[in-house]
This record gives structure tokens, sequence and C-alpha cells, in this order.
């Protein structure tokens, strides 16, 4: 019968038409933002630098100002000065921090290569989308302070990557102290080489490397 | 299929006058390719089309490269006698040569009929200023069409014998070949005060800053 | 004439150039007295994406078609030659917007190619997983945006989209972006799929051939769709080789060249599916291409999930920085949704490529447009454009 493939094609579409008043398969639309957003973890929008704790950001950046991130930043987004002094980091270690650190998240696209090769997981990916500002140029820069978010934020949004980061980073710290030990504890134990006027062959002292 | 060896045998005992000459790839991927030269290459063209054991009836890819001139400096070791009769020294004496640079159009050829291939062939211009001119291969595979006249936009090769040679992905204005290696970007561009770039710093004179404080502490970047 | 005989061809394509035939002339050439020249686009919601056609019209007929883009070239062949390799991967997504995991994975495919990289057997499977769920993304937005084209605004191609948007999230959940995915490297995959991921993917495309069939019998007997397109474009197979065409449209004309089989790339050869080939080389022929592989891309996927093994995604020896290949050139190539796409790459040893070219299918495809539109109507034209598949981004790049 003529018509018959369109009569099809109409029973098709009744079927979906109806299917939505009480079909969850065929009524798909999510109210945004009556309705609120479930992100995936993986999600990533404009990154942001991690900080040990939420009390002193500026002091705990992971972020040494090595300055990887900005070399391997394809659109050239990040913009790094190192600070002329050095401040101890999470181990206790002299380390520079990035004095200046911005990003202009006008030109970021979020690609996450600077997340890939930071050798410190200093920077990781937000999931900001509601970032409207009210200046094109200035609002969308954001700086050190804006972009400095804590450790438990970083648990938040990506909680087995937080994990994960926080187990190598555990072991790495707990490897180097343990080492550190072992150093102060045989230098300590080493003799007291002899005053040259008593004992003709002084002996050598036993220390490991200092730390 | 044949390999490129066999198949420039052919060509150069096919087409005496022909120049053909087979330019090694020193990487792992090992694509050799044949350097022809411009004369001869469209009737060489619609032969390895034609050739019932080639076949190649699939133009799939024809790319623009620009190469430069190149300084070269040769370092030659000669052993130049002692005039008061010790033994003789070694000097080494460097001579520089200016490679002429030149454009050059590559295309890999395939087969559907046979389903064998690439054969890449290359066709070189004589430098890059006034002997830019290349034969369209068009006439023989009409993929290349919009390939060569993106080509032509971008790098400046003349194509000649192309049915329809004019500018494709730049207005028709516009002048100057942006993909050569020399091609500098202009200026009057509207600059935004991002973090890099001296493109941008070239920009910046072009116009005043907007007015107001905040938009003048905006362009000295965050303070620390 | 077969499309294995290409020696007449030469009388017939040098018509395209000589006066008299049907000319390539530049359109702001002398006007003729009772023909309209209409310009369509770049503005237009038809024409996928900023492109402009010039179309000289007799009443409804076309008699010339000019067409011109460049609207969206971003100067991504330059932008390549001052970034890294690695730089260059983000880049590659927003060549082909729809279909990014297939566009990255040829970009690995000749960087693997230029340097000699392996890719461990896990990172083979899972490309051409998220490469055959890239068709099926690709394909729902083609036959959606067809019929958008076809005038039925928006019904089928919301219901293609609802599948769409599954797969979406999959990425979403995987890669962390729905469409820019920025997932292959040069040895592997960025990151390993859970087993959850994996559960999810596998209910999906066991879902999808319901979803295709309902979408069929919606669709593929409605006789205003076969009488807008039956007859409609037809394309010669002679024609499509000699104008480098590939990808369904070429294989809707007759001509059986589907680089997963001809080339083999990847772990293809393992899997048991078959090339859709059609007939006639019309419009109607090259909207069942779209649906016959998607329905062989769900069995490679049931393959594909069957026998994936374990093991590592990336190969150990793979390098994220300080990438620097060997001098050199590589060809790399593969059969993506539109057709073959393929990265030429020159190698000068250092971090950045000398030449870095993109081969993209939509730009090819689009050289026998005037041939396919003269003598339908100006709405015809809309459709074959439709069921060639651009995307923009791709054209100008």
């Amino acid at each position: 019968m003529l018509g018959s493939g369109i009569l099809k094609g109409l029973g098709v579409t009744a079927k979906n038409f109806a299917g939505s008043y009480h079909d969850p398969a065929r009524m798909v639309t999510q109210e945004y933002p009556d309705t609120p957003v479930k992100l995936p973890e993986a999600y990533r929008n404009f990154p942001f630098l991690v900080t040990e704790n939420a009390t002193d950001p500026m002091g705990t950046l992971r972020c040494v100002a090595c300055q990887i991130c900005e070399k391997e930043c394809p659109p050239q987004c990040i913009y790094i000065e190192k600070s002329k002094d050095k401040k101890p980091d999470a181990t206790g270690k002299p380390q520079l921090y990035p004095a200046v650190f911005a990003i202009d998240t006008a030109v970021c696209m979020s690609c996450q290569l600077c997340v890939e090769v930071c050798p410190f997981d200093a920077i990781k990916m937000d999931q900001i989308f509601e970032v409207a500002a009210t200046n094109r140029f200035a609002g969308l820069l954001l700086n050190r302070e804006q972009l400095a978010k804590p450790n438990s934020y970083f648990h938040q949004l990506h909680p087995t990557d937080a994990a994960e980061v926080d187990g190598r980073l555990g072991a790495e710290r707990k490897a180097a102290e343990e080492k550190a030990r072992a150093a102060a504890a045989a230098k300590a134990a080493a003799p007291k080489p002899a005053a040259p006027a008593v004992t003709p062959a002084p002996k050598p002292a036993a220390g490991g490397p200092t730390p | 299929m044949e390999t490129l060896e066999q198949i420039r045998d052919r060509l150069l005992a096919r087409f005496p006058a022909a120049k053909v000459e087979l330019l090694a790839n020193p990487g792992t991927a090992a694509e050799h390719s044949l350097l022809l030269d411009p004369v001869s290459a469209p009737e060489i063209a619609r032969f390895l089309r034609d050739d019932p054991a080639l076949r190649l009836d699939y133009c799939s890819n024809v790319t623009g490269v620009d190469w430069p001139e190149k300084e070269i400096t040769d370092t030659v070791k000669k052993s130049v006698p002692d005039p008061a009769g010790g033994p003789a020294k070694v000097v080494e004496e460097k001579t520089k040569r200016l490679q002429p640079g030149c454009l050059e159009a590559v295309y890999h050829l395939y087969s559907m009929a046979l389903k064998h291939g690439p054969v890449i062939v290359r066709l070189r211009t004589g430098n890059r200023t006034d002997q830019v001119t290349l034969p369209s291969l068009t006439p023989v595979w009409r993929a290349a069409d919009f390939q060569e006249r993106e080509i032509f936009d971008l790098y400046g090769i003349v194509f000649s014998g192309h049915p329809d040679l004019r500018r494709i992905l730049m207005w028709d204005e516009f002048k100057d070949h942006p993909m050569r290696k020399d091609y500098v970007s202009p200026d009057d561009f509207e600059w935004e005060p991002t973090p890099h770039g001296d493109v941008h710093e070239r920009a910046k004179a072009h116009y005043p800053p907007a007015d107001g404080p905040a938009a003048a502490a905006a362009q000295e970047g965050p303070k620390p | 004439m077969s499309c294995s005989d290409q020696s007449g061809l030469d009388a017939e394509l040098s018509a395209f150039g000589r006066p008299g035939g049907p000319t390539v002339r530049p359109v702001h050439d002398q006007f003729h007295g009772d023909l309209l020249e209409v310009s369509m686009g770049p503005q237009h919601p038809s024409t996928h994406g900023v492109f402009r056609m010039v179309v000289t019209l007799d009443g409804e007929q076309i008699v010339k078609l000019k067409p011109v883009f460049g609207y969206l070239h971003r100067n991504h062949e330059k932008i390549a030659e001052n970034t890294s390799y690695l730089g260059s991967m983000p880049y590659t997504d927003r060549l082909d917007y729809l279909c990014s995991m297939s566009t990255n994975w040829a970009y690995a495919l000749a960087v693997e190619k230029l340097s000699g990289q392996a890719v461990p057997d896990r990172a083979q499977y899972l490309r051409i997983i998220m490469a055959e769920l890239t068709r099926l993304v690709n394909h729902s937005c083609l036959v959606g945006f067809l019929f958008n084209d076809l005038g039925t605004s928006f019904t089928p191609l919301l219901y293609a989209f609802r599948e769409r948007e599954k797969i979406l999230d999959l990425f979403e959940s995987l890669s962390g972006s729905r469409m820019m995915c920025n997932y292959q490297r040069f040895g592997g995959c960025r990151v390993d799929p859970s087993p959850e991921w994996l559960a999810a993917a596998q209910a999906l495309v066991d879902g999808f051939p319901r979803f295709l069939d309902e979408y069929e019998t919606m669709l593929t007997g409605n006789e205003i769709m076969l009488a807008r397109t039956q007859g409609v474009g037809r394309l010669d197979p002679a024609h499509a080789v000699n104008a480098g065409i590939t990808g369904p449209v070429l294989r809707a004309s007759g001509v059986g060249y589907d680089l997963r089989k001809v080339d083999g790339y990847g772990f293809y050869p393992r899997f048991d599916f078959r090339v859709p080939v059609g007939e006639a080389g019309d419009t109607y022929d090259r909207y069942m291409m779209r649906i016959l592989e998607m329905r062989e891309s769900v069995k490679i996927l049931q393959q594909a999930f069957r026998d994936l093994p374990a093991g590592p995604v990336m190969d150990p020896k793979a390098k994220l920085r300080g990438f620097r290949p060997k001098a050199g050139e590589a060809y790399g190539r593969l059969e993506g949704p539109k057709g073959e796409l393929g990265f030429y790459l020159i190698s000068d040893g250092s971090p950045n490529p000398w030449r870095y070219r993109v081969r993209p299918p939509s730009l090819i495809n689009l050289t026998l447009l005037e041939e396919m539109c003269l003598g339908h109507t100006i709405a015809d034209a809309v459709v074959i454009l439709g069921s060639i598949d651009i995307v923009l981004g791709e054209v100008d790049r």
C-alpha cells in the first residue's frame, strides 16, 4: 500500500511520544539547572594547583616552578615566574616556588597535557564550567591565588586519582624520611676523628651522605 | 607490487628523456620516493595511472613542502707538509656552500583496482622566488584539484595546466603564502592581553590600551 | 565504464577545464542574463558548518556550483610545525570534531610509523573499540543531519542523538571530555577503562541494533524519503576513484575499497566483518551505507569486547616528553568514518615536525560536489551535501 512506510514511521513516533510520559528510556531530558548535573570523575575542565592544606595555601603549594607544564602546554596559556628564594616543601627540602603562576582560561583548551607531564602532581584538572566573568581579559586570567585549591578538594573531585597520588607521595616521603634517618643514625654512630697530635693515623668518619 | 627500483627502471626505459631519481627515506617507515623532473612528470603520471601492472588510479594525498636554502659547511681534512721538514700537519678546511631552496609537491599514489601502494612521487621547483612553476597533475587525477589549489594558496607553487587555479583557504585578495617557513604573520589584528606571545607585543604597538585603571592593571598582568 | 578503466576518463575530465563544458571558472565572471546566482552560506543551517556554495540557477535547476570554504581555516598545519608532536594531539581532536578518537588514532598511527614505536595488544583492541564507537557516533550524526536537511526538522536527529549521547557519556567517563578526547598517545592509549566502563559499553552495544531497527522502521521505507533520495546525486564510480573519493561515499558507488580490509592496520585483520558496497551511488545508497556500516561496527565491537586481552595500555618504552623521532617521513592513514584520513609527517630529528599535513577526507570528497548536483534542484543540493558528510573543521583545518 502506498504510504505504508510513512504510517510505520508515524507509529514509531507515536510510540516515542507516548513513551516519553512513562518510560525512562524515552525521556532523556535533564532539566538543568534545576536538576543538578552529575559529572563523571574523569571529567576535566581547566586546571588548578594543589596545595597540601587549606590553611596556608601559598605556603604549601606542591608546585616547584619547574616550568615543564609551561613548555608542554600547546596553546602556551601558562605563565610562570620562579621565586628568588627557597621555601621548605612538605618533606622539608628547600624548593623554589612560583612567584607568579597564571593560566589564561580564555586560551586553555583543557587538554590535560600539563597534568600528564607534571613530575610533582602539583597541577590537576578541575571540573569548573560555570565560569562566566564580567571582564573578557582580566576576568579569565586566573592567578596563583585563584588557582590554588586544597588537596581535600582534589579528593572530592577525583577520589581514585587523589588516593593514588597520596599513596605514592606518602610512600616517597616515607622512603625519603627513612633514608634521612638512616644517614643521621650512621653519622651519629661514626667515631669522632682523633686529634692529629695524639694519634698518628686518624680514623676515617663512617658517615653516609649528608641529608 | 614491484619495488621502487623496478618502477624507476621501467620509467627510465619507457621515457628515456626523463630524469627519475630514487630518494631514500632515512626513517623507520622506509617510504622511499621517486623524484621526477617537471617536464616529463605529466606523461609519467599518466603512465603510472594506466600501466596494467601498477594501475595507480588513486591519488591519495598531495602535499606541499618548503625547503628554505641552507648553509652547509663542508669540512675537509687536509694533510699539509711542514716546510721545516717535520711531520705533516692535519689541517681542517671548512668551506661554506649555499644549498638552494626549493618548493616541493609530494604525491602519494595508491591503486584501488589492484589494492596496492603507496608509490610516492615528488616534484621540485627550481627555486623559491621566480621559478615556482610545476605541471599540474589534475588532468591525470582529479583528486589533486583542491589539494594543488591549496598548495598554490599556501606555498605559492603555480601549477600550469590546472583548470581553476586560485586561492582556496585564504581569501582571494590575500598576499603572500602562509605556510612558507619565512612567512611573517601580520600585526594588525585585535590583540588581547594574554600572558604570552611576542606577536601580541607587536600587535600592542598598533592599538592604544583601553581606558581606565582596571584595564591598565590588567595589562600589567597579575601581581605576585 | 567500469571503474578500473581510466583511460577514457581523460576526455571526460578535460571537459571540466574547457569553456563550453561544465566549467569551473571563478564565479565573479560575467553575469548570465536569465540565470540566478545564489550564495548558499556561509551562515546557513543546512551547510554543516561555515561552508559556502555559489550556485548558478536556471529557475530551480543547478547549472553551476562552486564550493567556497576556508572560513574555518585555523592554521593547524603551521601551528603543528611550532608545537611538539605530543602538543599537536589535542589539536587533532579539533579537526574532525565529531570523531576525535579516530583522528587521534590516525595521528598516533603516523607518528608510530615514523618512529617505529610499538603498541601493546590491549591498546590495539581499545583503539579499535574507540574507533568503532566513533563510527557509530559519526554515522548517527550523519543520518540525523541528513534527515534534518530533508526537512524533518529534528525528530530523527534527536532520536539519533539520544543514542549518540550514551556513547558521548562513555567517552566522557573514560577520557574526560565528550568530544575533545585527546585519548591516544604514541605507544598506546592514555587511560585504561575500568571494568564498569567496559560493562556499560557492552550494554550499549548490545542495545544498539534495537535502536537501528527502530530507526529504520521509521525512516528507511518512508516514501517521501525514497522519492527525494533515490536517483539524486549519482556518483559515477570511475569518476569517484579518479577524484580520490573515499569512505562510504565511494562504497555507495560500487567500489569496495575499505582501508580496514586493504591496509589491515591495527588488529583489524583479526576481526570478522563485511564491508557494505552500494549499487547506484545516489543519496539513498549513501544513507544505507551508513546504516549498514553501523550494523557492522556493532559486530566488530562485540568481537572486540569478547577478545580484549589484559595487559598494559602504554608501551613501557614510550616517551611522553622529549620525543624526537629520527629524520625521515611517514604517511599513516586509516579508515575514518568519513573516508581515508591520513597524516603525512616529515621529521628532521627535532622535537617539532618539519612538515605536518592532514589528508582531510571531507575536503577531497567535495571535489565532485558540482558533478553530483548538476541538473538537480537546489533543494537536492542540500541533501547531496548532507550525504557526503563534511565537517568544516577537517575541510579547512
